[in-house]
C-alpha cells in the first residue's frame, strides 16, 4: 500500500530524509529552502530526532561532521551562497570518508545574487568546491516525486560509500506543488558502522576520525583509495533518462528545471516535423558520458543543445562526453530566468536547417 | 624508602622536574644522551626522595612514576 | 613498605608526545585523561581535537576522537552529542582555534548550553604555525606578526575569553586555571573535573581555559615560560570561577 500526498518540493525533502531515518538535521536560514527547516522544526521533536538552528553554514556542515562520525543519518540543507560557506565542511567529510547528505536549492548568482533559480552551481557541485583531490555524488532531481525517492536514494548513496551525496535542486523545484506517492517502508539499507565514534563501551579499541595525514605516503593511500571508491561509483551510481532518442535529429541535454521545459519542446518540435531527443543526467557526478555519446553517435544526429540556467557549465561534460563528433551548442540564461520553449524551439530549428 | 623512575627514553630533558623538586635531587644528566637527542633527568640521591610527587606532576610527558614510603599522605 | 602513588595514566595510549620540550600541553593532556580515566568515562567519551600544535591528539587521548577543522570543535561536538546525548563530549583547543577563526562556533555552543566540555588552552601564541599574534597575545608581547610588540593602535587588545563567555546564560561552569606549577596543577585537574561533572549532570555548557607555555615561540627555557605566566599572562587573565562557583560537585 502507498498513499499520494500533494507535497511542495522542499517539504517532499524533509520527509523522505525522515522517512529514510534521518534524525539529525542542521541548518541555517536561506530562500528558496527554508521550508525544510520549518518542516524539520516540527517533525523531528514527532519522531525523536533533533533539528537545531545553527549560527552560520560553516557551524552546520560542521554538526553534520560530528553528526556522521558518530553513527548518524545526517543532513544539512541550504541554497548557494550557504553552500560556499559549507565548501571547507565538504573537503573535511571527503578526507575523513563520512556519510552526509546535503541539499543545494540553487538560487543565482554569484555574490548574495537573487533568490530565483537557477543552475549556477553546477561546477561548484560536480567539480569539487572545497580544497583537495575529492568528488560528492551529485543528484539532480526534475518532479517533486523525484525530489523525495531521491533524497532516499541519496542516504543510502552516502553510507554505502561514505561519501558526501548532494541532491542539487533550483528555486522551482522547492516551490512546486506536485503528488508524491508514498510507499509505506523507504528501502532503507542498513549498514556497518563499527568505524565511528560512538564510544569505545569498553568493547573495541578508540575509534578515530580525521582527514590529516602528515606522512605522505599514508595522504596518498589515503587519495589512492578515494580515487578507488570514486571508480567505483562511477561504475555503478550513474543514473540517466533519455527521451526519444532513438533516430533523433537534435539531443538536447538539460538536468532539473531545465529538463521539464525540454521534454515539452520535444512535442512542439515533432509538430513541425522534427525529431528531437534528450539525454538527462540525474547524477550529475558521476556524470552519464556514454549515454550522452550513445545518443550523439547515432547516424541520424545533426547537434546537440545544451540548456541550462547558467553561462554554460554542465555543456562542459557534454562536450568532453560528445569528445567532437558532433557539434555541441548551449543556450542558456542566467539572473533567475528561464528560457522559453520558443527560444529552444528556434534554436533548433537553426541547427535542423543546417 | 620514597623513590622515583624516569623513562629515560621518554624524557626530554626539559628540567621542569628539577625546578619543582622540593628535595633538588633531580638533574639533567649531562653526560647522557637519549635517542630523542635529549639528556634526559636523573636523581643524584634517591634516599632522600620523599616521595611527593611533585616531579610527576609537572612532568609533561608523563615519564616519571612515584613510589612513597608509608602510601599515600 | 611503598607504595605506588603516581603511574601512568591508562586514558593516554602512551604514545610519546611531539610536542616541544616542556610545553605544557603535555600536563593538560595527562590532567584530562587521568580525569577520564578516574571518572570512570573513558568508555562513554568522545573527544574533538582542535587545529593547532595538538590536532592528533587523537593519537593520545585513549577514547574515540574526531579531529575537526580549525575552530569548528564546538560545532563538532555539538554534532557527536546532539547524536550520543549519554555520551561525554569535549573539545580540546588553543586560542587561535577558538578565539580567533571559532568564535562563533564557541560563543554558540555556549550559548546554546551544549552539554559538552571545552578545554580552552591559552598560550597566547599561534604555537603551530610559529608564533603568530594570537587573539590572547598580551599588549607588548613580541610575536611573529606583532615583532614590535603588540600595540593597542595597531592590533587592538586581547580577548578575554572566559570573562565573554560567563556572560551567556548556557555557559554554567567557567573557570580560568594555570599549569606552571604544581598547585596551580592539582587545581586545574579540579577544575576539569568539575567541567566534566556537569556535563555529567546535564547542566549545560562548562569550560576550562587554562594558561600554558609555548617556551618554543615564546623565545624561553622551559622554567622560565612557568614564570612568566605568573608575571604577565595572569595580569590579564586572572584565574577564577567566572560563572557556576555554587555548583557543587561530589566525589
Ligand atoms: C582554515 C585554516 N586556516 C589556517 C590554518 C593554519 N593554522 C594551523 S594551526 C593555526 C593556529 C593554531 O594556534 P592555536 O589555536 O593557538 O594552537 P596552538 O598551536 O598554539 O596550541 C593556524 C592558523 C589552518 N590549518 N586552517
Ligand atoms: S617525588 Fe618529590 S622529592 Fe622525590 S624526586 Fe620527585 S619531586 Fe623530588
Ligand atoms: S619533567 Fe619530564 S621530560 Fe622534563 S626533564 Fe623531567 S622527566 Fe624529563
Ligand atoms: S610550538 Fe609551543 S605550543 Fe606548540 S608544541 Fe611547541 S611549545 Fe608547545
Ligand atoms: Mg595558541
Amino acid at each position: 500500500m502507498s498513499n499520494r500526498v500533494l507535497m511542495k518540493g522542499n517539504e517532499a525533502i524533509a520527509e523522505a530524509a525522515i522517512r529514510a531515518g534521518c534524525r539529525h538535521y542542521f541548518g541555517y536560514p536561506i530562500t528558496p529552502q527554508t521550508e525544510i527547516m520549518h518542516y524539520m522544526a516540527l517533525r523531528m521533536p514527532e519522531v525523536n530526532g533533533v533539528m537545531v538552528q545553527a549560527e552560520s553554514e560553516v557551524a552546520a556542515i560542521n554538526m553534520v561532521y560530528g553528526a556522521a562520525a558518530a553513527g548518524a543519518r545526517v543532513m544539512t540543507t541550504s541554497s548557494s551562497p550557504g553552500i560556499s560557506l559549507k565548501q571547507e565542511g565538504f573537503s573535511y567529510i571527503a578526507g575523513a570518508e563520512l556519510p552526509a547528505v546535503v541539499v543545494n536549492i540553487v538560487r543565482a548568482g554569484p555574490g548574495l545574487g537573487g533568490i530565483l533559480p537557477a543552475q549556477g552551481d553546477y561546477f561548484q557541485a560536480t567539480k569539487g568546491g572545497g580544497h583537495g583531490d575529492y568528488r560528492n555524488v551529485v543528484l539532480a532531481p526534475a518532479s517533486v516525486q523525484e525530489l523525495y525517492e531521491l533524497t532516499v536514494e541519496a542516504f543510502n548513496i552516502a553510507d554505502r560509500y561514505r561519501v558526501l551525496t548532494m541532491i542539487l535542486g533550483d528555486g522551482t523545484l522547492g516551490q512546486m506543488m506536485e503528488p508524491v506517492l508514498f510507499r509505506d517502508e523507504e528501502p532503507v539499507e542498513s549498514f556497518d558502522k563499527s568505524w565511528a565514534t560512538t564510544g569505545t563501551q569498553g568493547r573495541r579499541e578508540h575509534n578515530t576520525i580525521q582527514s590529516i595525514y602528515i606522512e605522505p605516503d599514508a595522504l596518498e593511500r589515503l587519495n589512492s583509495n578515494l580515487q578507488a571508491k570514486y571508480r567505483r561509483i562511477a561504475e555503478r551510481e550513474v543514473r540517466v533518462e533519455t527521451v526519444n532518442c532513438d533516430g533523433a535529429e537534435i539531443i538536447l541535454t538539460a538536468f532539473g528545471t531545465c529538463s521539464r521545459i525540454c521534454k515539452n519542446v520535444i512535442r512542439q518540435a515533432a509538430e513541425i516535423g522534427i525529431k528531437v531527443g534528450l539525454v538527462r543526467p540525474i547524477t550529475l557526478w558521476p556524470f552519464p558520458d556514454q549515454a550522452i555519446a550513445a545518443a550523439a553517435g547515432q547516424p541520424s544526429v545533426k547537434a546537440l543543445l545544451d540548456i541550462e540556467l547558467n553561462a554554460g557549465q554542465m555543456v562542459e561534460d557534454v562536450r568532453l562526453a560528445v569528445n567532437g563528433t558532433r557539434p555541441v551548442h548551449f543556450h542558456g540564461r542566467t539572473g533567475g530566468n528561464l528560457p522559453t520553449q520558443q527560444e529552444i524551439l528556434d534554436k533548433i530549428q537553426v541547427l535542423a536547417r543546417s | 624508602m620514597s623513590r622515583i623512575e624516569i623513562d629515560q627514553d621518554r624524557c626530554k630533558g626539559c628540567g621542569l622536574c628539577v625546578h619543582v623538586c622540593p628535595r633538588k635531587i633531580i638533574v639533567l644528566q649531562q653526560d647522557k644522551l637519549n635517542a630523542r637527542g635529549f639528556h634526559p633527568a636523573g636523581v643524584t640521591d634517591m634516599s632522600r626522595c620523599i616521595g611527593c610527587a611533585f616531579c610527576a606532576t609537572i612532568c609533561p610527558d608523563s615519564c616519571i612514576e612515584v613510589w612513597r614510603e608509608g602510601g599515600k599522605a | 613498605m611503598e607504595e605506588k602513588v603516581f603511574s601512568r595514566t591508562r586514558g593516554l595510549t602512551g604514545k610519546p608526545f611531539h610536542y616541544c620540550p616542556g610545553c605544557t600541553h603535555g600536563i593538560i593532556h595527562r590532567l584530562i585523561a587521568e580525569t577520564l580515566s578516574e571518572m570512570d568515562i573513558l568508555d562513554v567519551t568522545i573527544g574533538v581535537s582542535p587545529v593547532g600544535c595538538t590536532y592528533n591528539n587523537y593519537e593520545y587521548f585513549a577514547c574515540d576522537m574526531v579531529q575537526a577543522a580549525h575552530g569548528r570543535a564546538p560545532a563538532v561536538a555539538t554534532g557527536i552529542k546532539r547524536v550520543h546525548p549519554d555520551s561525554m563530549v569535549f573539545t580540546y583547543q588553543g586560542d587561535g582555534d577558538l578565539a580567533a577563526i571559532g568564535t562563533a562556533e564557541i560563543v554558540h555552543a555556549a550559548a546554546r548550553g551544549e552539554k559538552i566540555c571545552t578545554f580552552f588552552v591559552n598560550n597566547a601564541v599561534y604555537g603551530m604555525t610559529s608564533g603568530q599574534m594570537a587573539p590572547t597575545t598580551l599588549l607588548g608581547q613580541k610575536t611573529t606578526t606583532s615583532p614590535l610588540g603588540r600595540s593597542a593602535a595597531v592590533q587592538g587588545y586581547p580577548i578575554n575569553v572566559s570573562e565573554m563567555l560567563a556572560t551567556l546564560q548556557g555557559a554554567v561552569y567557567i573557570e580560568r586555571v594555570a599549569v606552571n606549577s604544581v598547585r596551580n596543577i592539582n587545581r586545574a585537574k579540579q577544575a576539569i573535573r568539575k567541567a566534566f561533572k556537569v556535563q555529567q549532570a546535564n547542566l549545560g555548557f562548562a569550560m576550562v581555559e587554562i594558561l600554558s607555555t609555548c617556551p618554543t615561540n615564546w623565545g624561553k627555557d622551559p622554567v622560565s615560560a612557568l614564570k612568566w605566566i605568573d608575571e604577565a599572562m595572569v595580569k590579564q587573565y586572572p584565574l577564577g570561577v567566572f560563572r557556576g562557583q555554587e555548583i557543587e560537585v561530589g566525589d
